[in-house]
């Protein structure tokens, strides 16, 4: 009987989101006295993990598992869990993770739990607060199966820092074909993209037009910050359809989330709301996204964001 | 070519979201529902084939009798017949459970399920139904062409795109971008008169048990009033984020 983090790595770079994860199964681990056991691929570099108080990773290295692929992935994930018997395996929200998820708890006979948002209630029954209602609402959700996965929602639990003597096991992959076969793989390797993003700056049809996104832009690269835009943003064609964000878009759970001329639909606000801070920038004091942000400016984009933009510099 | 769309009957997305009898329940009280945006964009891709390739078009739902409205939407849309499956869905593990049965007695080249339903979030019954029938599964898909029996899909990544080939038959994960917003189909006059026409067949659920239970829910937070900036003042903006707020 075991805890279980699922490391998620992009070229051996640990992602933030699965530190995050670890962070939160090691609470679990230490209520149940119990190692915390996590489970990499392809990793070389793992000194991190000893800061998050990792007891004991499992490495499994192999050719067939450089790129994602649900199913080699969730075969080898699998044969490993069933033998180590775990009783919470802990997986980040990633689009990847939301994909691998339901499929791995699946296969190994598992109760499945996204959104996860909170620590677990109670151990018997297994229960959590889970969000739903596109973040309308939480529910208490519960299991009396024997395993279960959580997909946690991202920044509900923060980084917590916890040293650990992490034992490291290396172990080969298994035998494993998929009927997906993937053909090719094209990403945008310099742009932060929104679901790493710390900082996501999002402009709507208050900016008029795409021949005013570079004031979007240019707040974004004094940030570090992702870009995104509201629905018609995207369905006019300023902006591509990857940075539509909201009930229908991607989520958005960002530390800070900055929102320039977008009113503040209940669509769009369900898709950002579990943003930390939040911050508005319209000339209409009435937009209703006042109503949900923390920070606001009732002004001209158009004169605000340079204004921004250069105080930003200054400070960095 | 048969194709499966799995259609969830979601409150509108502008509902207030209430809860009564302690907690416990979603109240429809007032309530407006709506096909699963998400569906509704598999469900336009699927006309699409109806259309080009003559494929015949079911949509499934699992759930009672106030699901039958939606159902009757789909066959207006264009929906070639309907199918529901008369049980209160309990959660995605059952849900998917009631689905494969159905995939085990027809035989479906194209299963479309949303990426996810925007009541339930769960963004799993595809998943957990690709392993229950052992058909591959393809999550957020924002592209679908298929030529013959080899299928060829788009898969939204973060910070791009991955390109997957495989034989039918293949589950997915429809979303926005697979048909554009102004794909969508509004049910004109003669459809709505045809839809009265079509099939929609009510089967009993398996016996399954759910793997959870919902039993409450809660609302978040009322949030604190907005702290407003002066325009003139853009300083102080950076000022409370860098010191207050902390995320600078
Ligand atoms: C089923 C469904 C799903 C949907 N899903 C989503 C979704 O996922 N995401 C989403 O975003 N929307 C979604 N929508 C659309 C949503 O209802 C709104 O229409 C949309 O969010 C509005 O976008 P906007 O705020 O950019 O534009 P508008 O509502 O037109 O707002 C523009 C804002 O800019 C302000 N403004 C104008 N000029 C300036 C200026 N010079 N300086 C500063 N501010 C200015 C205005 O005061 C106004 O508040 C959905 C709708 C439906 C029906
Ligand atoms: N009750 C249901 N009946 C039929 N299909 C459903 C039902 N619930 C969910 N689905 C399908 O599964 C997808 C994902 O739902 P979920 O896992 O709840 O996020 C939805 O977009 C639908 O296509």
């Amino acid at each position: 009987m075991s805890v279980i983090v699922y490391i998620e790595s992009e070229e051996n770079k640990i992602k933030k989101a699965s530190l995050e994860a670890v962070s939160y199964a090691k609470k679990i681990s230490e209520s149940l006295k119990k190692d915390l056991i996590a489970v990499s691929l392809n990793l070389t570099d793992f000194s991190i993990l000893k800061n998050y108080g990792v007891d004991k990773l499992y490495n499994i290295s192999d050719d067939k598992l450089k790129v994602f692929e649900v199913n080699i992935y969730s075969n080898n994930l699998s044969n490993l869990f069933n033998e180590l018997e775990p009783e919470i395996i802990v997986i980040t929200s990633s689009a990847n993770s939301r994909y691998l998820g339901p499929i791995l708890a699946s296969k190994i006979d598992a109760a499945y739990m996204s959104n996860v948002a909170s620590l677990p209630i109670s151990y018997s029954p297994f229960s959590v607060k889970r969000s739903c209602f596109t973040n309308k609402a939480f529910n208490e959700t519960s299991t009396k199966k024997s395993t279960v996965v959580l997909s946690l929602s991202s920044n509900s639990y923060g980084l917590h820092e916890n040293k650990s003597n992490l034992i490291l096991e290396e172990i080969k992959g298994i035998d494993s074909n998929s009927a997906l076969k993937i053909d090719s793989l094209e990403k945008l390797t310099n742009k932060v993209t929104i679901a790493d993003a710390d900082i996501v700056v999002s402009g709507g049809r208050g900016l008029k037009g795409p021949e005013n996104w570079h004031l979007i832009e240019d707040l974004a690269k004094v940030l570090g910050a992702a870009t995104a835009c509201s629905k018609p943003v995207s369905d006019m064609g300023w902006r591509p359809h990857s940075e539509h964000v909201g009930q229908t878009g991607k989520p958005v759970a960002s530390n800070l989330y900055i929102a320039v001329g977008i009113s503040g639909a209940i669509q769009h606000l369900a898709g950002v709301n579990s943003s930390k801070v939040k911050v508005v920038i319209n000339n209409d004091p009435e937009a209703p996204f006042f109503r949900s942000a923390d920070y606001g400016i009732v002004g001209d984009a158009f004169e605000v964001l340079p204004k921004l933009i250069e105080g930003l510099k200054a400070i960095k | 070519m048969n194709i499966l769309v799995c259609i969830s009957n979601v409150p509108d997305t502008t509902s207030k979201i209430n809860f009564k009898n302690n907690d416990s329940e979603f109240d429809s009280n007032g309530v407006q529902y709506i096909i699963n945006p998400n569906d509704e964009f598999g469900l336009t891709r699927a006309i699409w084939f109806q259309e080009k390739n003559n494929a015949e078009v079911t949509v499934l739902t699992v759930g009672d009798q106030t699901c039958e409205p939606i159902l009757r939407k789909c066959l207006a849309i264009g929906a070639n017949k309907a199918i529901r499956i008369d049980a209160v869905p309990k959660d995605g593990f059952f849900v998917a459970s009631q689905i494969s049965e159905i995939c085990k007695i027809n035989k479906y080249d194209l299963i479309i399920c949303g990426r996810e339903s925007i009541d339930y979030n769960g963004a799993m019954v595809g998943g957990i139904l690709s392993n229950m029938i052992n058909c591959p599964y393809v999550a957020n898909c924002i592209g679908l062409s298929i030529d013959n029996k080899k299928a060829t899909l788009e898969r939204e990544i973060d910070g791009g795109k991955e390109v997957l080939s495989c034989e039918l038959p293949v589950i997915i994960g429809s979303q926005k971008g697979l048909v554009e917003e102004t794909d969508l189909i509004i049910p004109n006059m003669r459809g709505i008169m045809q839809a009265r026409q079509k099939t929609l067949e009510v089967l009993p659920a398996n016996s399954i048990k759910n793997l959870t239970d919902t039993n409450k829910f809660f609302k978040p937070q009322p949030k604190k009033e907005v702290k407003l900036v002066d325009s003139e003042d853009v300083n102080e903006l950076i000022n409370l984020l860098q010191n207050e707020a902390k995320v600078l």
